[in-house]
């Protein structure tokens, strides 16, 4: 009787299972994605944009991968690697019989090439025949913000399978770095052929084989059948990323199936989207972070936490989430997004209450805001991912510090003057609005480029804390991720106490699809992968 | 007539550095940096100098003037800031788009704008020619971006007649000759392209066309009118001849000098640039390219693009002045 109980449960756990697993992927078909405007270009060392990045994820490789739905590294092109116990050299054993698309082998010296003609002073080393970098006519804008030269010493290949990277400093987030676009790996052939050319006919390693360029319209890409990674896709036959600039049009094309997925669809489109049984509506958390700062160069700001406490709590953050994010975003209450490791859970965030907000003015000695002269509020011109509507936001926090005697004035300027004038901490400004999309989902990339001021005069907030430097510094210093994790709370916890930044918000990136396009996932870092899509 | 062409062309060099001169310090007395606008958020002080540096942005004004004219005066339209492409290459990409989408909705102009003129004229104060008034004003003052959409709605969303948007369906395969798509359809007998071509541009090309057209009909209507009036058209009445001789032979052509004229100025004001019909139908054309560029001040890409239209458009009027003397032979060239 037992015997029969178990056999009979087994089968129901058979069939429950079968039923539970996803429909077989299938191959074959044309996928045609939906985007606001086009790739500048497709060399992923000198590109800045996300619409170039998009097509570079298919078509070039680099020697880390981001896991699947999270910034935790995985092997890619470098099939393993050692760290040297100083941690500053990096040893990558490459993967074996991996061929770019125009045939030629993938190998250390390509390795070398890709990464060596960023370098300032090329202090590169090949193993085969040696190959002539030509001269940069670009700065390769990634490479120089994220300071690589001040990092790698040289690079070497030292047989045709393994790069010694020699570091000139120990650099927790080198690994992480190696995961990101510009680090791409192309073809030396390809680009010594024609190296003006070469982004506008790009070859790598990727899943998609790069097929034309219609400026402003289309851009075209097809299945690399010869594929190294034989586990799973690309199963897709053809890639065309559609360029539709208008928003509303973008998401009709969609609600006809003229596309599959719609980038960026205007907020008031998504309750359309969500009753429309056609569609499905892929979200993520965006790995950004939307910002409200001091002037830390000028009084009363610099030295006068209580004031900024008041700030913090007088500010109601989530109506702002909820009616000018349009709920596509979330309070934020620690500076990095709560999907990236390093994240304070603890930290309760600043509480929207304004009777302690006017006993933390009256502290600072502006009791009712009396004493203060008139602030300015600086708001920024255009939607960036992390803030969507920067000048309705400034009105919203002004008529918050109203509420406590605080009189904000809005200023605002064109975005390229924003962001110089910003740069300069001018006398008349006060607070300003600004924000970050992550790079590699490592916290360095947000706490110490935003927050460090002491690291150097280009950090935006200027803020200039001993402990918190010393925390960054531990942190680039330290490699093991536990230790970092530590490290990273610690400081988190510093910033809330310090008050230096209001986090204001995280903002959720939804890109509805049809219900046909299986397996479409948006990653964190916003690249847009295809490998594992495939059609209905 | 050879001469007064010659003529004309040499006035066009003075034009031509004028308008260089124009738009080359009116870019730089524009706030905003195209380095800061390029690194965004990430510029660090090194990052920033390095762009410039490459970019020659931090050489002085005249300098960098006198760097501009000399690649203008060899044909050079320089390189673009942000795609790092030359930005001839970036125009002929994008200008035949243009030029298809500016044509089409032109000649749509010019046979309803002329055709609801001539009846207004000739039926003056009539039910017509009211309704047909009301339409040119209503024409003028739609707003082409609301137009563009509804078309959208009824004819591609409910109807599904015409395609919403771009210049060709995903999946026709066209070999580019000239770049006209119509006109690469015809040279390499590919039909299907060109009615796929041919469907894709009716909705663009008449949301485009609704300005123009209300107001050639308007100033074909004034100016038929005030010819219809002169005695010589009496005369060519009294001595028996067809009204329809009378209006199309006598009156029309004499009419029709302003008209050409302004359908002239329409050519080159949606050759500059049809900016909103552009974005609305993901038309790849030189308005939504320029557009962009003023947004992220690129500089080179506005100054080339906008010596290049200039540059179009004083040939347009040339074309037209010359057309007057085709019209009318009374107008001699001097």
């Amino acid at each position: 009787m037992l015997k029969k109980i178990t056999l009979f449960s087994a089968v129901l756990l058979f069939l429950f299972s079968s039923s539970m697993v996803a429909a077989a992927p299938k191959s074959g078909g044309t996928l045609i994605f939906g985007r606001g405007g086009d790739s500048v270009g497709l060399d992923p060392a000198y590109e800045t944009d996300g619409n170039s990045f998009m097509i570079c994820d298919n078509i070039f490789e680099a020697l880390v991968f981001y896991a699947d739905e999270s910034t935790a590294l995985e092997p890619g092109l470098a099939k393993s690697w050692d760290i040297a116990p100083d941690g500053k050299t990096y040893t990558f054993h490459l993967r074996k019989g991996v061929k770019f698309h125009d045939g030629t082998p993938f190998d250390a010296d390509a390795v070398v090439f890709s990464i060596g003609r960023m370098m300032k002073n090329r202090n590169v080393k090949f193993y085969g025949k040696s190959l002539e970098i030509p001269a940069q006519d670009r700065t390769p804008e990634y490479w120089v913000s994220m300071e690589m030269d001040d990092t790698i010493g040289s690079i070497e290949a030292t047989d045709e399978y393994t790069v010694v990277f020699k570091l000139k400093r120990v650099e927790a987030p080198f690994l992480a770095n190696m995961g990101m676009d510009f680090a791409d790996i192309i073809s030396p052939t390809a680009f010594l052929k024609n190296p003006k050319e070469f982004i506008r006919m790009p070859v790598g390693t990727g899943p998609f084989k790069f097929v034309k360029w219609v400026k402003d319209d289309q851009i075209i890409l097809e299945k690399n059948k010869n594929y190294w990674d034989k586990s799973a896709g690309p199963y897709l036959d053809k890639i065309v990323f559609r360029s539709i600039p208008e928003n509303s049009v973008r998401f009709l094309e969609l609600k006809a199936g003229n596309i599959h997925i719609c980038q960026f669809p205007n907020p008031a489109d998504i309750a359309m989207a969500k009753k429309d049984k056609n569609l499905i509506l892929p979200t993520q958390p965006g790995m950004n972070i939307g910002y409200l700062s001091f002037n830390h160069t000028k009084e009363p700001w610099k030295s006068n936490l209580s004031l900024r406490m008041a700030i913090a709590h007088a500010i109601d953050r989530k109506a702002i989430v909820d009616n000018l994010y349009q709920g596509m975003g979330q309070v934020a209450k620690n500076c990095i997004p709560p999907t990236m490791w390093g994240y304070n859970d603890k930290i309760p965030g600043y509480s929207f209450d304004l009777k302690l907000a006017n006993e933390y003015l009256a502290k600072a000695g502006f009791p009712e805001g009396k004493g203060l002269p008139e602030i300015t509020l600086w708001s920024m011109p255009v939607p960036r991912p992390y803030n969507p509507e920067g000048l309705k936001i400034g009105v919203a926090m002004s008529a918050d510090l109203a509420k406590i005697g605080i009189k904000a004035r809005i200023v605002s300027y064109d975005w390229g003057t924003y962001l110089k004038r910003q740069r300069e901490q001018p006398e008349d400004m006060d607070l300003f609005q600004l924000g970050w999309t992550g790079d590699n989902g490592d916290p360095d990339n947000f706490l110490a480029v935003l927050f460090d001021g002491l690291a150097s005069s280009s950090i935006r907030t200027q803020w200039k804390n001993e402990e918190y430097h010393k925390l960054m510094l531990q942190g680039k210093q330290t490699v093991d991720q536990a230790k970092r994790t530590e490290i990273y709370k610690k400081a988190l916890q510093v910033m809330y106490d310090e008050c230096p930044v209001i986090p204001v918000a995280h903002s959720t990136v939804i890109w509805p699809s049809l219900k046909n396009v299986m397996n479409f996932k948006l990653h964190p870092t916003s690249s847009v992968r295809m490998k594992n899509v495939w059609l209905k | 007539m050879l001469a007064y062409i010659f003529r004309r062309i040499l006035i066009l060099i003075p034009t031509i550095l004028g308008i260089s001169i124009i738009v080359f310090f009116m870019l730089r007395i524009t706030p905003g940096d195209p380095a800061e606008l390029l690194l965004g958020e990430r510029a660090t002080d090194e990052a920033l100098h390095q762009i410039r540096e490459h970019l020659g942005l931090n050489k002085p004004v005249y300098v960098q003037y006198g760097m501009f004219l000399k690649r203008l005066m060899k044909g050079d339209l320089g390189e673009t800031i942000w795609t790092r492409q030359k930005v001839w290459t970036e125009i002929k990409e994008r200008f035949p788009a243009t030029m298809e989408l500016s044509v089409v909705a032109l000649l749509i102009s010019c046979f309803f704008g002329i055709l609801f003129g001539i009846i207004s004229a000739t039926r003056q104060y009539s039910v017509f020619d009211y309704l047909s008034m009301l339409g040119a004003l209503i024409g003028v003052s739609m707003p082409i971006f609301w137009l563009g959409l509804v078309l959208m709605l009824i004819f591609s969303l409910n109807l599904g007649w015409l395609p919403m948007s771009g210049r060709l369906s995903v999946g026709i395969d066209l070999k580019t000759i000239t770049n006209f798509y119509i006109l690469d359809a015809v040279l390499t007998q590919n039909w299907a392209a060109l009615k796929d071509a041919l469907w894709h541009i009716i909705m663009p090309a008449v949301t485009l066309s609704t300005i123009p057209t209300a107001i050639v009909a308007r100033m074909t209507r004034s100016s038929m009118l005030e010819v219809l009036h002169q005695d010589y058209i009496k005369t060519a009445k009294a001595k028996g001849l067809s009204r329809f001789t009378v209006t199309f032979k006598h009156a029309l052509r004499n009419a029709l000098i302003p008209v050409v004229t302004t359908i002239g100025l329409q050519f080159g004001v949606t050759l500059g640039g049809a900016i909103l019909t552009e974005t609305i139908f993901a038309w790849p054309g030189v308005g939504k390219w320029m557009f962009d560029a003023v947004m992220k001040r690129d500089y080179m890409v506005i100054q080339g693009g906008t010596m290049f239209i200039a540059m179009l458009f004083v040939l347009i009027n040339l074309v037209v002045d010359v057309l007057y003397a085709v019209i009318n032979p009374r107008i001699s060239m001097h």
